[in-house]
């Protein structure tokens, strides 16, 4: 039986805390009466997880069976979630291998032999043969790439898009041609957290700039409270109301997954409990990592965190209708991350690990660090956020200079150009955003290569538009201060530095909450 | 008799120059530098049109620098007689009257020694009024020298009396101060640039550099044509305030440009194999390289579009890789001092002196040093921009 998260409340007696900090830990010892959020423990996984994918796909949710939605002469298209998730990456068989796999066989038995598999990207990178290969496995990699039909979503093919017209509020939905086109769309999904799924899948994994701009702005997304609440997100209201749009065109089979906490195992073992329980052996296996990460070369260090993978289990499996299905999920994704928290506090901290869902088998630059830190885990939360309005955010990770020329080339220039004249985000929104997203090479690199598109980094900076408006302070410890500075943050050498920066707005004894994350949590703030 | 630094024959001087220079810079205008602070005859104005003139402040230029330093191209070595007066860039008061000039009246000076002030008959480029490519300037009544300050005649802005032609000389407005009108000929060697580079309304521009050249040619580039975006590549953060000031639209570090330009203009990136230097296919319409270096043309020649021109306003010092040249069909235009018939039917030197008068010129001149205090002049001008100056001059009334 796994336990429930809790909150931790220092005292004299409480040890040093681990806090990620990039491609590291550090032991931190936080000031007395500091609230400490942990999240829940591993819920138990899915025993036979073959029997729950047949369950879910012949026992749907308002609509029939798999099986009787496919037919002999049809087009079937098969979208599934990208790398972006889970993170870390997941240990192989990937789940949407075996849900593909499963799928194919029924289309298979149904005679159906018009099939394509899009990796559903939108203006994230095209990912390479092999790590497409990870995630739908080597039998359905070598029937179906070598004909391409397994590819990316390629957002920027104007011949290969449909409009199918727009929401009520006029915002385009405009998607995959195939996918518009197909007599059956079934979505792949993995959620990761409760940001994901739902009508976000299609609506946006497989739409255009043209469709994403309407709710990747910096307007929608400072009013999205939080997005890990999509009845509180102004950006999934729009993602809803474009999948109205979606489902009145495209018949889809929505096939969504829920994941336990499982994330570190190993010789990180000790990442996944609470200090004071750790064993000798989960001391040892910190200090020997910690050592052996801090005299490592950064080549090396980065090898290691790039190769690790997470043995989640599945806690479940539902199918059907996109709406029921979703909220089935979000009900298991919530058991899993959901700690009740009672009220705000002054400052929250937060450690800002190696890894967030755009530098997968890349690297974590400025801006990216920062959409982790403010984007992902100061949206960690349901009802209200951690951190009172106007109070101070306080974060962990070194910020190198650091980019992937492969990965992130529109990223480099947003950070020497855009960020120089201004981190507003309704600001280089108006001026810079449209410039970014029509830049030819940017689109060339995106279509072409394996980089995210050139308005990425705008989404990036969008997506901390929230915590930008609602904190006071924003201080990173043992960042690197000219990265820092250039995004509008500042430095501190040690937490008490940081905590002595943010005094002069939230006092010399406010209260404290750490996010003790990942594993993943969702703090429901009363 | 009269004080000047007289820049005089020594190939030892120029040897070591060039083999130790790079690694000891202090070389350069110290023990190895062929310039010497001597009393010598006056230079004569006894030939019709000549006048004498007391220079009251002459800048320190480039390409005097480069002429110390032992890094202009030998190809020079034919237009100059020595040992001469250095000193191109004054403001000085005339000694003598000078045909419809009286005594006294404050000059500026288009330096070049055009056939009008050797007093041989016109060339085709004098004639056609393009008086810098002057092809006489080796012969006639006055010794071998491209320009006054490279020539043993002519004395120089360095020394505390030199002599000019009347049709070299521009009289200087009464409210225009010295350490503007000093300005007056790098402004107007700008000008001329800004005008060979024959911008359309509306095209990029690049302007590699950021010392004196690049700025005025920022400046007059802004003034004087339609540019659209106009690109600065600049070092030190003075420089960087300047041109924003002087026009510049942005303003990238050296080693941004690719990056920067790429931005400004949607061009694709290449990198070429074995670490060779990547290019762009796309660019700006026009590049100005103003600093002369190999790695600034190689640049410029690299971020320019196909079809595009590149114009050379620093003077080439070493070989560049001319790939880009031929590959993209490039234009590439030198642009050496100015001309009395620039392509707006003006003298360079008028709409140099209209600028002197009205662009944010305060504080450009940084440093101004008595004659006797050379090597430290030459020392500041050679560290000008990391130093935040963008003009030293000798105060020759101080010497």
């Amino acid at each position: 039986m796994s336990r429930p998260g809790f909150v931790l409340e220092v005292d004299d007696r409480t040890p040093p805390l681990l806090v990620h900090n990039g491609e590291g830990f550090k032991l931190e010892r936080f000031p007395l009466g500091t609230r400490v959020i942990y999240p829940p423990e591993s819920l138990p996984a899915v025993r036979d997880v073959e029997e729950a994918i047949q369950n879910a796909l012949l026992n749907p949710l308002e609509s029939e069976p798999l099986p009787e939605l496919l037919y002999a002469g049809m087009r079937l298209t098969i979208a599934f979630d990208d790398i972006s998730i889970p993170l870390p990456p997941m240990q192989k068989p990937d789940i949407r291998q075996r849900i593909i796999e499963a799928v194919l066989t029924m289309a298979a038995d149904a005679g159906v032999d018009d099939v394509e598999l899009i990796s559903a990207n939108a203006l994230h990178r095209r990912l390479t043969p092999n790590e497409l290969r990870d995630i739908v496995g080597e039998r359905v990699f070598r029937s179906f790439y070598p004909d391409g039909k397994l590819y990316n979503f390629d957002a920027e093919d104007r011949d290969n898009l449909s409009h199918l017209g727009q929401t009520r509020h006029g915002e385009d939905v405009e998607i995959s041609k195939r996918a518009a086109e197909s007599d059956l769309l079934v979505y792949v999904n993995v959620n990761l957290v409760a940001m994901d799924g739902g009508h976000k899948s299609t609506s946006i994994g497989l739409a255009s700039y043209k469709s994403l701009k309407h709710h990747h702005n910096s307007h929608t997304m400072i009013h999205s409270r939080s997005f890990m609440d999509h009845k509180a997100s102004k950006m999934h209201e729009s993602a809803w109301r474009m999948g109205e749009v979606l489902t009145q065109h495209v018949k889809v089979f929505q096939i969504e997954t829920s994941l336990n906490n499982d994330i570190f195992g190993g010789p990180l073992q000790f990442l996944q409990k609470r200090e004071w329980e750790w064993s000798i052996k989960d001391q040892a296996s910190f200090l020997a990592t910690k050592r052996a990460l801090d005299i490592a070369p950064p080549k090396l260090r980065h090898k290691i965190f790039t190769e690790t993978k997470s043995h989640y289990g599945l806690t479940g499996i539902n199918a059907g209708k996109i709406e029921p299905v979703h909220d089935r999920t979000l009900e298991m994704v919530h058991r899993q991350h959901l700690v009740e928290v009672q009220g705000q506090s002054d400052v929250a901290i937060m450690g800002v690990p190696f890894v967030g869902p755009y530098n997968v088998n890349s690297v974590m630059n400025p801006i990216l660090a920062a959409c982790m830190g403010l984007g992902y885990y100061f949206n960690s939360y349901r009802g209200n956020p951690v951190v009172r309005k106007d109070g101070a955010v306080i974060l962990y990770h070194p910020v190198d200079y650091e980019f992937s020329q492969l990965h992130h080339p529109s990223y480099v220039d947003f950070f020497e150009e855009v960020l120089s004249e201004s981190t507003d985000p309704a600001t280089i929104e108006a001026k810079f955003e449209k410039q970014y997203a029509e830049d030819p090479w940017y689109i060339h690199l995106y279509r072409t290569s394996n980089a995210y598109h050139g308005v990425h980094p705008f989404y990036m900076w969008y997506w901390i538009s929230h915590a930008l408006d609602h904190c006071g302070d924003i201080v990173w410890v043992g960042a690197n201060r000219k990265t820092v500075e250039r995004m509008g943050f500042r430095s501190a050498s040690t937490l008490q530095d940081a905590l002595e920066m943010v005094s002069h707005s939230v006092g010399r004894s406010p209260s404290i909450t750490y996010l003790h994350n990942p594993p993943h949590l969702l703090a429901d703030v009363r | 008799m009269m004080l000047a630094l007289e820049m005089y024959r020594s190939p030892a001087k120029f040897l070591a120059a060039k083999a130790m220079g790079s690694r000891i810079p202090s070389l350069l205008t110290g023990p190895a530098a062929p310039l010497r602070l001597v009393t010598i005859n006056e230079p004569k104005a006894d030939k019709d049109g000549w006048a004498r003139i007391r220079p009251i402040l002459s800048g320190i230029c480039g390409s005097d620098l480069g002429m110390v330093t032992g890094h202009t191209k030998l190809y020079f070595s034919a237009l100059v007689s020595l040992p001469f007066v250095p000193g191109h860039e004054i403001v000085g008061e005339l000694l003598d009257d000078c045909e419809d000039l009286p005594k006294g009246t404050r000059v500026v000076m288009d330096s070049v020694l055009t056939c009008a002030a050797r007093g041989v008959e016109p060339c085709d480029g004098c004639a056609s009024g393009h008086t810098n490519l002057c092809d006489r300037i080796t012969v006639g009544h006055v010794a071998p020298g491209l320009q006054t300050g490279f020539c043993s005649d002519t004395g120089g802005g360095w020394g505390n009396v030199m002599v000019a032609h009347r049709s070299q000389l521009y009289a200087v407005p009464d409210g225009l101060s010295d350490e503007r009108a000093v300005l007056t000929e790098p402004l107007a060697g700008a000008v001329h640039t800004a005008l060979r580079a024959k911008i359309e309304p509306g095209q990029s521009v690049l302007v590699s550099g950021a010392g004196a050249v690049g700025l005025f040619a920022t400046l007059a580039l802004r003034e004087l044509t339609q540019a659209g975006r106009i690109t600065v590549v600049a070092k030190h953060a003075r420089q960087r305030e300047l041109a924003r000031a002087f026009g510049a639209s942005d303003v990238v570090a050296p080693d941004e440009v690719f990056r920067g330009v790429r931005r400004a203009t949607g061009a694709f990136r290449l990198k070429p194999e074995m670490n060779a230097k990547e290019f762009l296919l796309g660019g700006v319409d026009v590049a100005v390289d103003a600093v002369g270096s190999k790695e600034s043309i190689d640049t410029v020649l690299r971020v320019t579009k196909a079809g595009g021109r590149v114009v050379l306003a620093g003077m080439p010092s070493t070989g560049a890789d001319l790939s880009p040249v031929w590959f993209r069909e490039l234009e590439l235009t030198g642009t050496y001092a100015s001309s009395r018939g620039e392509p707006n039917d003006r003298p360079a030197f008028e709409t140099a002196l209209e600028i002197a008068a009205k662009a944010p010129l305060d504080g450009i001149v940084g440093a101004r040093y008595p004659l006797y205090r050379w090597r430290e002049a030459l020392d500041h001008a050679q560290s000008a921009g990391r130093l935040g100056t963008v003009k030293v001059a000798f105060d020759v009334r101080a010497s």
